[in-house]
């Protein structure tokens, strides 16, 4: 078999594996004993998420005049981190079902923990309109249920669809990646390394999950599928979000670029954040041989592409505002550029615009530390856009005697740095009690590119 | 090992150590004209499934089924809403305003077929089933990691005990055992 001259130097997998020693490389980190690094993680985590819980016991006592908002800005962190949390949630459903049905190899051992990642930051994001209600108890207010006032939700609404979308998106998320851990978890029942609790445990998830090619058959059909239905999802799910916005009237939201612009933000966001979680954890549980420079450099290249689409948005939107002669929009670009929120501004053109540019150069996709600074800079520009968008938009709308400053207040940062401490709690809970990497995903690739079974042994009976 | 007789049994299985060496097995499997047969292996593998005729189609048309029931149902609530159960006049336009429907049409289409189209894959699977015969044969424990099994089953209309197991031992098994039900 020839293998085209890219793959012999560049593997998605070190050739060297075996099916049963890139299994054990993979599980090795599953419920080993705690170090040292993990518990510190954990412990810094675990703080950011009693702080979320005191800041939201806080909110519920007192409603959200605790926060910085006022009229006219009426959306102000609740609906920043909103976005920001369910854009990081686009790339691993962006990387389990666009890549896969392209047949990319190099999703294999980063779609298991970016479909994590993107289930934990919908459940963050999924928390800020909850929260942002004030009265949350309330909230299936705008569920289509029977109800004695006799009332519909209004289904012309995108706030309306927003609920639709993010709550199919979370639970199409959790079954993907569900359906593609089960023959994972059936691995974690069959290693007598593990405990007999533990493997009990993975045995009942597994739900007897044992490798049947009949069940292959079925499984593979229905991942497929799966697949093809999560892909149109990705893109509805940011462009719904575009839309909450695209229809205010608002100066700044009023625009027809926003659903596609969203969603290449997101994507764009999303890649960012699995580079930040990639980089480290490739190094603590050593995946470097499966987690290879090709999959950094591709995540690179992905967020190179969607970061000139932003690129674009940003000028379509400056261009617009101006084509328009619409003195609103017009006085609004300007104070976005020169106004009192400024240095914002300019960060995010930098971090948005600038750094994916240096993803051009071949040696900067490659060095994974470079990566990991620069994708923490591209988080904060992608946080920073949320918040030009919301909040600049809004304090800077139609009658200059509604024009008002919005200053967060502690309980707003309280709330944001709470929701990491969630979403890293999850995420460190994940590495310890699950594959990183589907491991079923790569053994199949292992047989292509790896060893396979390795030196066969002699019959023993 | 004593045989408990080939109503009891389960089959007989067969250990592989390698893909290659399964695939040459179930092709000797279908020419000997055996039709009950499963292969157990660490990752799919088609040619397998191929060869041993397990066919993938109900899968598809739960998804189709259960998509264009959730499109109906997304599509049906919000035209029942607006149209029929709580019209409401604004400004003369139409009740009947359709591509406002679309994206929450979308998303329950979506929803209903992922979500039923998960479970009958299950379901037809036979799972969830926490026990079965299988995971007692010797060594099935590395069927999710390394090794690649094979099972002729009792139930197949040319099974015979001895028979199936000398013939599984020339097809280059690590092991053949027979597996009690």
């Amino acid at each position: 078999m020839s293998t085209p001259l890219l793959e012999q130097v560049d593997p998605v997998v070190d050739a060297r594996y075996t099916y049963g020693s890139v299994t054990d490389d993979i599980v090795r980190h599953v419920r080993p004993p705690v170090s040292m690094t993990w518990l510190f993680g954990f412990a810094i985590a675990f703080a950011l998420l009693m702080l979320l819980n005191y800041a939201v016991i806080w909110l519920l006592i007192w409603g959200v005049g605790i926060w910085g908002i006022n009229i006219p800005v009426g959306w102000g962190f609740a609906i920043v981190n909103f976005v920001w949390w369910i854009g990081i949630g686009h790339a691993g459903t962006f990387i389990s079902a666009f890549l896969y049905l392209l047949r990319q190899e190099w999703r294999t051992s980063i779609n298991r923990f970016a479909e994590a990642m993107t289930l934990f930051a919908v459940a963050c994001a999924g928390l800020f309109p909850l929260l942002h209600l004030g009265r949350i108890w309330l909230f299936y207010f705008i569920l289509p249920y029977p109800n004695t006032m006799d009332l519909w939700p209004q289904f012309r609404s995108p706030l309306v669809w927003d609920v639709f979308a993010v709550s199919t998106y979370g639970t199409v998320s959790l079954v993907f990646w569900y359906v593609g851990l089960l023959p994972d978890l059936a691995g974690l029942r069959d290693r007598p390394d593990q405990g007999i609790a533990a493997r009990k445990l993975y045995g009942f998830f597994s739900l007897g999950w044992r490798g049947a090619s009949s069940h292959w058959t079925r499984y593979q059909k229905a991942y497929l599928l799966l697949a093809g239905l999560a892909a149109p999802l990705v893109i509805s799910v940011h462009s719904v979000v575009g839309m909450d916005f695209a229809s205010g009237v608002v100066p700044g939201w009023h625009s027809t670029i926003f659903p596609p612009y969203f969603v290449a933000g997101a994507i764009f966001s999303g890649f960012a954040m699995v580079v930040t979680l990639a980089v480290p954890m490739r190094s603590l549980f050593h995946l470097k041989g499966l987690i290879t420079l090709r999959h950094l450099d591709g995540c690179a290249q992905l967020m190179l592409v969607t970061g000139c689409i932003v690129a674009y948005g940003y000028y379509c939107e400056t261009f617009t505002a101006w084509y328009s002669a619409s003195p609103y929009e017009m006085g609004m670009m300007w104070d976005r550029w020169f106004g009192r929120y400024w240095p914002l501004w300019w960060i995010l053109l930098i971090c948005n615009v600038l750094v994916p540019q240096t993803f051009w150069f071949r040696k900067i996709r490659r060095s994974p530390w470079t990566l990991f600074v620069l994708s923490i800079l591209i988080n904060l520009g992608m946080w920073l856009e949320r918040f030009i968008i919301v909040i600049q938009s809004l304090h800077h709308d139609y009658l200059p005697s509604s024009w008002q400053i919005f200053l967060p207040t502690f309980w707003d940062y309280a709330t944001f740095f709470g929701t990491i401490g969630l979403f890293l709690t999850l995420f460190l809970l994940f590495c310890r009690y699950l594959p990183v990497i589907a491991v079923a995903e790569m053994r199949e690739l292992v047989m292509h590119k790896g060893s396979g079974a390795g030196e066969e042994e002699e019959p023993h009976d | 090992m004593t045989d408990p007789g080939p109503d009891k049994l389960f089959g007989v299985s067969a250990e592989y150590a390698s893909a290659e060496r399964l695939l040459a097995a179930v092709h000797e499997v279908s020419r000997e004209g055996y039709t009950k047969v499963e292969a157990y292996t660490p990752f799919p593998m088609e040619d397998v499934s191929t060869v041993l005729g397990h066919s993938d189609k109900p899968v598809a048309l739960v998804f189709l089924i259960c998509g264009i029931l959730g499109g109906l149902t997304g599509f049906g609530m919000c035209w029942y809403a607006n149209v029929v159960n709580y019209p409401l006049d604004i400004g003369g336009r139409p009740h009947n305003s359709w591509p406002a429907w679309i994206p929450i049409t979308f998303e329950l289409t979506v929803l209903f077929a992922a979500v039923t189209g998960a479970i009958a894959m299950l379901v037809m699977c036979g799972l969830p089933r926490l026990h079965h015969p299988m995971f007692d044969a010797p060594n099935f424990e590395r069927a999710t990691r390394d090794r690649f099994f094979l099972c002729i089953e009792a139930r197949d209309p040319k099974f015979n005990p001895s028979d199936v197991t000398t013939f599984l031992k020339r097809t280059g098994a690590l092991s053949v055992a027979e597996v009690n039900a």
